[in-house]
């Protein structure tokens, strides 16, 4: 198990290995804003919460694919399912690898990009609080996105497809706890469904992506 | 018995493509599949693999199960070839790679990463993650192609060293592996005789007469 953690957390900061570019497009579309909505204060600052959820829930989508397509085309998703660790296992540290790459540097730069959208000072704690409770349920949805679509080929945007409406509930919520905390009102209950619907998806995902691989290598 | 397959029968993306096939396989033993392409040699190695269910049949394998090697050697392309083998032997529970690559004579590759070797070396590589898995049993599928004359050697001497340790190797091939002692299985008396008599076929025609 350590080792397929080890192997994928290698892979993804080798060459082409796609770490860092989840973070430059989050930088990106968070430096975009300004130029669309205009430069004024007010404005950013009520937008941003929404802005910075939503491009990090973007940046996270676009590293999905990889998590099984690599590992279906060189032919190691066989040799996998036919390891002695639980394919179950498998899923949940692929799911965990794509967190460590993609949601927990995209938390750690939220804040930053916070000042670029003029993010009131008492919202920081509370943006990098939300992201760090809903993006690993980002990074678990999204592998059961890709689990179901690891057979197609060019399956992307199917995935794209798929994966965005069930983003929705973790997008309102940890949007709604950023916005709250940023406004200085009460967060705890955005913040609860949050880590209801993380801890929820992390315990029930992982069997239906697998149940879903076993089905798509036949 | 390591082996023990009975009346199996499997399908290919829903239709019956082998029925009735039978066969033991002993400790020390090796048997090769024989048949035409698309006979279901690649199909039955990945159900015995347990990667598809059987549509039929009964299948008696050893606890710890098979070690599987398919066409695609499942390497890495940025990985070296010592960090690919040993992933694969620490999934697998074993820490000494060392002997594998002086099986496969990969020594004075170790370092070079997987995308810069020839596919013939790539393939050598593949095939020594079977002697780090430990397992007693080996399912190899077509295990010669891109293999030189020399390279054919190497993997017959590395299997026929597996049979003697006790270990049993059920693979499809094309070419003479010089393995005199292995038996052959033809498969083409197990050709299902109707192709469409599997479950699709069956779920097929109550679905056209709803609509009849």
């Amino acid at each position: 198990m350590l080792a397929l953690l080890l192997r994928d957390l290698r892979l993804a900061t080798r060459a082409g290995g796609g770490f860092g570019l989840s973070l430059a497009f989050f930088l990106i579309v968070t430096v975009l804003v300004p130029f669309g909505v205009g430069p004024e204060g007010g404005t950013l600052a009520r937008i941003a919460p929404g802005i910075l959820w939503v491009g990090a829930l973007l940046a996270c989508l676009l590293s999905l694919d990889r998590i099984f397509a690599l590992d279906r085309e060189d032919g190691s998703l066989d040799l996998l399912a036919t390891a002695p660790i639980p394919l179950d296992g498998v899923v949940a540290v692929k799911a965990f690898a794509h967190w460590l790459t993609t949601g927990l540097p995209l938390t750690l730069a939220a804040p930053v990009l916070g000042v670029l959208l003029n993010l009131p000072a008492s919202g920081f704690a509370w943006l990098t609080l939300s992201l760090l409770l809903g993006t690993p349920a980002l990074s678990v949805i999204g592998t059961f996105g890709a689990a179901l679509t690891v057979g197609l080929k060019r399956g992307g945007l199917l995935l794209s497809l798929l994966v965005l409406p069930l983003y929705i509930p973790t997008l309102i919520f940890g949007a709604e706890a950023a916005r709250r905390g940023a406004e200085g009102l009460a967060t705890a209950t955005p913040l609860l469904m949050l880590a209801g619907i993380t801890a929820g998806a992390v315990a029930i995902l992982p069997f239906a992506a697998a149940a879903a691989i076993r089905v798509n290598l036949r | 018995m390591m082996l023990g397959v009975h009346d199996l029968a499997v399908t290919r993306g829903g239709i019956a493509i082998l029925d009735r096939v039978s066969f033991g396989l002993d400790a020390g033993e090796a048997l090769i599949l024989r048949g035409p392409n698309g006979i279901g040699k690649t199909t039955l190695l990945r159900t015995v693999a347990g990667l598809q269910p059987p549509r039929a049949g009964r299948m008696d394998l050893p606890p710890e199960g098979a070690a599987y090697a398919g066409h695609a050697d499942g390497l890495k392309a940025t990985l070296s070839v010592t960090e690919n083998l040993g992933f694969w032997a620490r999934i697998y529970g074993q820490s000494d790679i060392a002997p594998a690559l002086a099986a496969m004579e990969l020594e004075t590759l170790a370092d070079r990463p997987a995308q810069n070797l020839s596919a013939g070396q790539k393939r050598r590589l593949g095939l020594a993650r079977l002697l780090v898995t430990g397992r007693r049993l080996w399912l190899l599928d077509e295990p010669t192609v891109s293999l030189d004359a020399a390279s054919v050697g190497l993997f017959a001497a590395a299997v026929r060293r597996h049979l003697a340790a006790g270990g049993a190797a059920l693979m499809a091939t094309h070419i003479d592996l010089g393995l005199d002692e292995a038996r052959i299985l033809d498969l083409t008396p197990y050709r299902a005789t109707s192709p469409g008599s599997g479950q699709g076929g069956a779920f097929d025609d109550a679905f056209d007469g709803a609509f009849a």
